[in-house]
């Protein structure tokens, strides 16, 4: 199945120049003063040095695809890690050119009409052209993820079709398509004319409803994926396109090409992974995954240890239930706490120098404001480019998304304080950050707090999308669950967050009593 | 002490105080009357440069007040506004002590200092724990007395000290306040609006209207010798009714 590219960060593509620039992994520090400050605050550093990052997209055939490489890398002695789920296309290709990641599966199709479109790049010179951007390709592993014509074996055992061009012999054939191949270009309207079907029930209708119509005999024929886990679990049988109109989406691996020089062992072994897996494989691969809910990495350990004279059989650490919660437990509170903490550091001074530099005022208002209205999955993926994949760019944009509650609350809590006051510190005779430190800060301490509160609610609700450029945390579950339409996986991860924001609430109710003084809490 | 020459003050397109000459007596009571926006609370916020006169000096023991020495004069003069001013997240005790811990003095001078002024205006010992939000309105306003009386300053300035107060506790607090005033001898410069308060503490009552003085002089010479038609139009309007009961009858 190749990735409906929906999450697909347009904000990605790039005009050449500047993918040459984030090509090299040192031209990052080119960037603003804030973002490499802030970088070093964070502590990056992402990849080890001598570990062989694998990525993969977010749909199942790219993570079996991730899996299989990291088993099989490790099991021949590569120490490898698998970065998940990280998004469309363009995102792991621009995680590739960056280094972020070392390698990932893609598709000859998926480099011809979308990373290389518009360059008018022929199947053969892929190699050459992929080594202007340091990249290179393993031949294919074996099998074509395209656009494929189905119907159940049975029927087409009965009637003697094998091809789709043995559709023509049985004009009274009911079709039903998706919509999305009824309006595509490529899709029936092109299909039909290159193979002059004669067929008239033609109708668009939902996938999951074309199976059930298939299973029921309403209808005889749609179309699907050629690796699609329906195939195996409906028992379907893949028309042969005999006249070769759908596009090639052979499954290959691509790798950074200094990958030869830093680990040739890794390359080489990639290279014994071409022509190992038929359309046949992937499918039952598929299958499993989605409808039988085991997990990726046991179903890739299975068809290595299957197919591979291995010396030792690949062993699956099955997470429990509880292992996993804490790791995501884990990512998550970093994420939120790094955050957060940042924040407060900048947005309290910020809150602090609007209210006494009115020249400021509106800047420092406006400029947080803005951020804010950023959605937040823009801010993120804003910050790819910048800072790469994995918790650090995450880090920064739950930063910049948490400065403007703190900000607002630390304006108006010190803006509020009753003039009276004010003009009765002043004539003690104490200085401005006496004055500020030892009675606007405490009387604005209640309003200051909560705008710390509402900006932590805020973090860890949104921290769930930081799965979607590699950071983990609750959104991984949330991710795959979705991919996979589970809602137990769904809930794995929105229920803890949800948890979570509960128990940051309480918190803050506690932290009031510490930082605000007794005085303000008591009723006259 | 202080010394007021040719100060004045506008806010916009408004004159809140006109070109105005003042010297308060050292160690006697001044203090400032008249109706609502006559300029009497500038001119005391003009004096511990809280506000800063568009024209005119200010001058300190001296010196002119500028912003290089505002600070520093500022330890020299105790303010007091209505309901004390007190800072609601300290207590009585901490309010008192803020500047003085500020400027390093030890544990024993401050309990010491703090001890002598609560005999001084007054206020039960154990009332210094509580927060400003669990004291009378009264007690609040002997707190902010002893604030401004801690580092011992040359002059007192109050803006409407009982302006808050309910009648009974207002009287008691009146009678607590001259005698202090007596007893330390300071220059005390003190606004209100209620004449009998102005006949009580002056030693001299300095009359304003619309940015101007319009008489200054002991509270018998505002009443024998009126400097203009207002001057007895303002006493007149303030008179107690027991006075007018008092004259009827006699």
């Amino acid at each position: 199945m190749r990735i409906p590219d929906e999450t697909n960060p347009k904000l990605l593509r790039q005009s050449p120049s500047a993918r040459v620039k984030i090509q090299n992994p040192k031209s990052k520090t080119s960037n603003t003063i804030l973002v490499f400050l802030l970088a070093l605050l964070f502590g990056a550093g992402t990849a080890q040095a001598q570990e062989i990052t694998v990525g993969s997209k977010k749909f199942t055939e790219g993570v079996i695809l991730g899996e299989i490489a990291t088993h099989w890398l490790e099991s021949n002695g590569v120490e490898a890690v698998h970065r998940a789920e990280l998004g469309g296309t363009q995102f792991l290709w621009q995680a590739l050119l960056s280094g972020d990641i070392d390698l990932y599966a893609d598709y000859t199709g998926t480099l011809l009409e979308e990373i290389l479109a518009g360059q008018n790049v022929s199947p053969d010179d892929l190699p050459e052209v992929l080594a202007t951007y340091g990249v290179r390709m393993t031949a294919p592993l074996g099998f074509n993820d395209t656009y494929a014509i189905g119907m159940k074996e049975e029927r087409a055992e009965a009637l003697g079709i094998r091809s789709i061009s043995d559709l023509r012999d049985h004009p009274d054939l009911r079709f039903g398509f998706s919509n999305e191949f009824m309006d595509r270009a490529d899709g029936w309207p092109s299909l039909r004319v290159a193979y002059t079907l004669p067929q008239s029930f033609v109708r668009g209708m939902d996938n999951d409803l074309a199976y059930q119509g298939l299973e029921t005999g309403t209808i005889d024929v749609t179309d699907l994926y050629s690796t699609a886990a329906e195939i195996a679990a409906y028992g379907l049988r893949v028309l042969d396109d005999d006249l070769v109109h759908f596009p090639e989406y052979q499954a290959l691996y691509l790798y950074r090409s200094d990958l030869v020089e830093r680990a040739p062992e890794a390359a080489a072994l990639l290279q014994r992974l071409e022509g190992t897996i038929t359309e046949a494989m992937m499918t039952a691969m598929n299958a499993r995954a989605v409808l039988d809910k085991v997990p990726e990495t046991r179903v890739a350990a299975d068809f290595l240890n299957e197919h591979f004279d291995l010396a030792q059989a690949v062993t699956v650490q099955e997470e429990t239930f509880w292992s996993r919660l804490w790791k995501h437990t884990k990512e998550h509170l970093l994420l939120v706490i790094v955050s957060l903490l940042a924040a407060i550091l900048v947005a309290i001074p910020l809150g602090v120098v609007a209210v006494k530099v009115a020249s400021t005022e509106q800047i420092i208002l406006g400029t947080v404001g803005v951020i804010y209205t950023i959605p937040s999955l823009a801010l993120l993926v804003f910050m790819i480019p910048l800072m790469g994949i994995g918790g650090p760019p995450a880090m920064v944009a739950l930063f910049l998304y948490s400065l403007l509650p703190i900000v607002r609350n630390t304006h108006a809590g010190l803006h509020d304080i009753p003039g009276p006051l004010l003009e009765s510190a002043e004539a003690l005779g104490l200085p401005p950050m006496a004055k500020l430190r030892q009675i606007e800060l405490p009387l604005a301490a209640r309003s200051i707090l909560a705008g710390i509160q509402t900006s932590a609610v805020i973090n860890v609700g949104t921290a769930t999308l930081g799965a979607l450029i590699g950071a983990g945390g609750y959104g991984q579950p949330i991710l795959t669950g979705i991919r996979l339409n589970d809602t137990g996986l769904i809930l794995q991860g929105a229920v803890p967050a949800a948890v979570l924001a509960l128990v940051v609430q309480a918190l803050f109710g506690l932290a009031e009593r510490v930082f605000v003084a007794k005085g303000l809490r008591l009723k006259g | 002490m202080l010394d007021l020459q040719g100060v004045s003050k506008h806010y916009g397109s408004t004159t809140a105080l006109h070109p105005t000459d003042l010297t308060p007596a050292s160690g006697k009571t001044t203090v400032l009357i008249g109706p609502s926006g006559c300029g009497k609370s500038t001119l005391l916020r003009l004096m511990i440069g809280l506000i800063r006169p568009d024209a005119g000096t200010v001058r300190f023991d001296g010196t002119a007040l500028g912003a290089e020495n505002v600070r520093a004069v500022r330890q020299r003069m105790g303010y007091v506004i209505q309901e004390g001013g007190l800072f609601p997240h300290l207590t009585a005790r901490d309010n008192v002590t803020l500047m003085a811990r500020h400027l390093g003095w030890d544990r024993a001078r401050l309990d010491a200092r703090v001890a002598e002024l609560a005999a001084l205006v007054q206020l039960p010992e154990e009332r210094l724990a509580q927060y400003p939000v669990q004291l009378s309105g009264g007690q609040r306003q002997r707190v902010g007395l002893m604030r401004a009386l801690v580092l011992d300053p040359d002059v007192l300035l109050l803006d409407e000290p009982l302006g808050a107060l309910d009648p009974m506790i207002r009287s008691d607090l009146q009678a607590d306040l001259r005698a202090i005033f007596r007893k330390l001898q300071k220059t005390v410069v003190l606004v209100t609006h209620d004449m009998g308060e102005a006949g009580y503490f002056g030693d001299v009552i300095v009359l304003l209207r619309a940015g101007r003085i319009v008489q200054q002089g002991a509270l018998h010479d505002l009443v024998r010798t009126p400097a203009e038609p207002f001057v007895e139009a303002f006493i007149n309007a303030q008179r107690n009714p027991l006075d007018a009961l008092g004259r009827q009858e006699g």
